[in-house]
This record gives C-alpha cells, structure tokens and sequence, in this order.
C-alpha cells in the first residue's frame, strides 16, 4: 500500500516537473530564436538554407576549414532567408554561403540592377557591421521565371514581358515566399500588366514535385534556381529577365569578424574554384544520384586540389 | 506569452477575414477535407472490418498490414503520390486515408470481437440469419468501438491535413507554411490554435457521438433505468455469487 502510494506519488511528480519544464520552455519568448552562442569563440558557425545545393556549398566551406585546422559546428538547412537573416545578422552564425543580388534584395529592398560586380560592391556597404563578404565565386545560382519547353512555344515566350502573350490563365506555383519576395507575381502584375489566375503552393523548394506540376500544366510557371539540373534535359526553360529583376546571384561566403585570415584564404581558394558548371554537376549529383553533401563535398575538395 | 498574444490577435485581425486567405474559408476548406477523407476511409475500412470481425477470418492479415499502414510517414507518402498523380488534392487525399484507415479498421472489428459470443449465439439460436445478426446485433453493439476508431482517425487526420498545403492551395496547413518560411511566428502559431481548436472541436462531437450510440441494455451506469433482473424470482446458477468471492 505504501509503496504503492509513493509509486503514485512518484509518477505525478515527475508529470508535474515535466510540465513546468515544458511550461517554462514556452513562457521564454520566441521558442525558435536561436541563443547567438559566444561561448567556444575558436569554433566557427557555419550555416546553410533549406536547399540542397545550398547544403552542398556550406559542407565544402566546412570540410575546406576542417582541412585548414580549423573547428566547424554545422548549423544546415536552418530554412530560408526571411528565417535565418536575423541570425546572421545578430552575429549567431559565421560563415554562410549566400547569394549576392537576392541578399542584397533582402536588405535593400530598392536596390538596383546591375553587373555582378555593381551587386557585389553595393551589397558589401549594404551588409550590417560585423559582417563582410569573401570573394564571389563565378557560379551563380539564380532566381528565375521558369516555364515549360511546350508552353514557351505556345505562346512565342522568350522574356518575362513575352507572358502578356499568353491568353489562358496562368497559375504560378512555388515556395509559400515566393508571393512575399521582390519579384513575386504582384511585380510581374504592376511591371508588365500579367494577370495570374491564382498561386499553388508546392514546398519543396523548385524539386522534383515543382518540375512535374510544370511539366503537367497544373502550374504555368514557377522560380526555379538556375543551376538547377531540372534545366539539363531542355523540358523547362527560364525565361530572359532584361530588366534584371532578379539580380545576378554569384555565390558568396557571408562572414563574420571571427573568419580570421587563414579562414578567409581558405574559402576564397573555394570561391575561385567554384565555377558555374561545377555547381550544376555538384546539383546534379545530389539530385539525380541522390548522393549526401557530405560525399559530393569530399569528392570534390579532392578533385580539385583545396 | 507575448507570442501567444501575437498569434491571438492575428487571429482576431479583421484582414484575415477576408479575401482568398480568409480564416473562415481556410477552416472550411480544412473540415471539408477532413471529413470526405474520413468518409471515404471509412467506406473502405467499415466493410472490410465487420468482415473480419463478423467472420474472423483474416484477421492476421488485417492486423499486420493495418500496422504497416500505421507505419507510413505521411509526407513521404505524399511526395511519393505527388510524383505519380501530379500536385493538387489527390496525392494529399490518398496519403490521409491510408493514414486513417487502420483505426476505423481496428474499431470496426474489435467492436465486433469485443461482443460476448453468447449474444452472438443465442441471436443465432432464435432464428436470426447471418445478416440479421450482423445488422441486429453486432453492428449496434460494436458502435461504439467503432465510432471511437473513427473519433481517433479524426484527430489524426484533421492534424495530419495541414500537410496538403504543401502541395494544393487549401485548409489551416497553408498558414504553417506560410508564417513557417517568412518567419512569421504570429501567423504560424495563429494556424496551429486553429488546428487545434478543431482538433478539439471534433474530439467533443465524437465523444458525444459515441455517448449516444451506446445501446441502452448495456450501459452500465444507467443500470437504474435498465431492468436488471426478472420480476420473477429465479434461481441464480452459475453466478459469480455462487463461485465465491473474487
């Protein structure tokens, strides 16, 4: 009886503290904040998106400071820009691949087109203090209007304004922030007069479920990152942006004051490295053959003497 | 807290009333899904459940691949669906009455098995066909383990439904993802109190459902308005009385 009585009371009290540990977990503000760590300062945060390829550079960037005697702690596929933005700004992350016109877009809003140098240059003052920018590497990962081979020729399109060609309802489909960022169907609408029937959400980030529903018809036209391997077979095609409404996006390491100089050597022998059909063969291995960042990486820091 | 009062009051704004992204519709949108998946899963799993319940045959079989069923992820089902038939509802729908499948099926023939075979028995004893007895006597009396396998498959799928946003353009789901990849909290959270909110709401229908499906002779709290015994006397034999204490 007694035991048993203690066995009772024994359970609810562990029920009782793990409530309040699950109640305290809540009551501190905003549960997905990541605490900017400034503990192990030797230690060198490297981040990524939620984007294979993205995951891909940040490994390379990873393994490239592990073989220069350095200690990485991998933050990957933290999400997409709107979430981890605020991280790298407050300092929380280190080193991160990014891309240069649509960083600068997040931060300047009104900035204007230009070459990759213009983007870059204006993109190093548009940085928050703290944080500077590596050399560009020469693979650029784009943005892009993207709409079927068979409905490019169709409807005669070649550019972005060709889509007022167009006589049936156009549906876009992508990434939920797509309707949020600069360029989304609102742009197209107020810039070139396009009317869309509507937006169909598909989450996977311009992947394979993206592909089939272009291909399919159930969406008109999607944004599809030009380094994309979906390109390769010449089933979809990224329409011309001549008034550079997507800003050249050349690979960047991002980084903050604790990239010492070795480091910064390190990531910018990467970046001269990096080469726009190295980063689609780098995607294509990750998406036709289905192979880790981790191996893709290591193969190709080896190919290429880094 | 403050976040939680963040997500109360996007849930309050007059703007989310309106337009293609209107709460209301969205809720609708949700309910609607939920329950035409929960209709057709149904359609599926009753039948073949008061089988193997009625019969007992197949029941191995049923158990093992109703867990398996279990065992699916719902978004890699989904994503598999949406490979093969394209985007919009139906790769969403597939992959929720697969998800919802199991416990109907489970309810469907344990309410049947749960019923003492004596019932069964003696319904047969005094004439009723196979038929009859299913319709007379198994199906009301196994109601209420139905119902309850249909009360579980709801809670799941109104749940689980917030994954069709991820590739069709309707219910709560749209929310999540949306506030998810702006990093708009109030709204992410705002969508998740309104699943749960429904969540919650069909848990009461349901309990209340299976309240009342509950066939008057076997409830044992209102013993009182049920007669118990004859008003004759009888012998008692067999009786737990007799067999001595327990």
């Amino acid at each position: 009886m007694f035991t048993a009585n203690r066995g009772r009371l024994a359970l609810f009290g562990a029920v009782a503290v793990g409530a309040v540990v699950a109640l305290a977990g809540c009551a501190t503000g905003d549960p997905l904040a990541t605490g900017s760590g400034d503990s192990a300062s030797e230690t060198l945060i490297v981040g990524s998106q939620d984007y294979y390829s993205n995951e891909i550079i940040a490994e390379i960037y990873s393994q490239a400071l592990e073989d220069g005697g350095y200690t990485v702690d991998r933050q990957f596929r933290i999400g997409q820009r709107e979430v981890y933005l605020p991280d790298i700004e407050a300092g929380g992350i280190d080193v991160f691949p990014e891309y240069t016109g649509s960083l600068l877009q997040a931060l300047e809003p009104d900035a204007a087109a230009g070459t990759a140098d213009d983007v870059y240059t204006a993109l190093e003052s548009a940085l928050p203090d703290g944080l500077s920018l590596l050399d560009r590497a020469d693979a650029s990962d784009q943005n892009s209007w993207t709409v079927s081979k068979a409905f490019a020729e169709q409807y005669g399109l070649t550019d972005i304004a060709s889509l007022a060609n167009v006589t049936e309802p156009i549906t876009v489909g992508g990434n939920s922030e797509l309707e949020e960022r600069p360029y989304n169907p609102e742009a197209l609408t107020a810039k070139y007069g396009i009317e869309f029937a509507g937006f169909t959400p598909i989450e996977d980030g311009g992947g394979p479920l993206t592909v089939k529903a272009l291909l399919d018809g159930d969406i008109q036209i999607t944004n599809i990152y030009t380094a994309s391997p979906a390109f390769a077979d010449g089933s979809i095609v990224a329409l011309d942006d001549p008034d550079n409404l997507f800003l050249p996006d050349n690979v960047v390491p991002v980084v903050s004051d604790k990239v010492d100089d070795g480091a910064a050597d390190i990531l910018n022998a990467v970046s001269a490295a990096l080469t726009e059909d190295v980063l689609v063969t780098l995607n294509a291995r990750s998406s036709n053959d289905q192979e880790s960042a981790d191996k893709i990486a290591t193969d190709w820091l080896a190919e290429a003497n880094l | 807290m403050n976040l939680f009062a963040q997500a109360v009051q996007w849930i309050l704004d007059p703007l989310n009333y309106v337009g293609v992204n209107a709460i209301p519709l969205r809720v609708f949108e949700h309910l609607a899904f939920t329950l035409v998946t929960l209709v057709i899963a149904s359609a599926i799993a009753i039948p073949i459940g008061f089988f193997i319940g009625h019969t007992g045959r197949g029941r191995g079989l049923a158990v093992s691949v109703a867990g398996a069923f279990r065992a699916i992820p719902t978004l890699g089902l989904l994503t598999l669906v949406a490979l093969w038939i394209g985007i919009g509802l139906g790769a969403p729908f597939v992959a929720l009455t697969i998800l919802a499948i199991p416990p109907i099926l489970a309810g469907a023939y344990t309410g049947f098995e749960a019923i003492d075979r004596r019932t069964v028995d003696a319904a047969r004893a005094v004439g009723m066909s196979e038929g009859q007895i299913v319709r007379g006597v198994e199906v009301p009396l196994g109601l209420p383990l139905l119902i309850g396998g249909i009360r579980s498959a709801a809670l799941q799928v109104v749940a689980t439904a917030t994954l069709a946003a991820y590739i069709a353009d309707i219910g709560l789901g749209r929310y999540l993802f949306t506030g998810l990849k702006t990093r708009d909290h109030a709204e992410m959270l705002g969508g998740s109190i309104l699943v749960i909110l429904l969540a919650l709401a069909l848990e009461g229908i349901f309990a209340t459902i299976q309240r009342f499906v509950v066939p008057r002779g076997v409830i044992s709290s209102r013993s009182k308005v049920v007669r118990v015994r004859s008003s004759r006397a009888r012998p008692m034999v067999n009786s737990a009385v007799e067999k001595g204490t327990q």
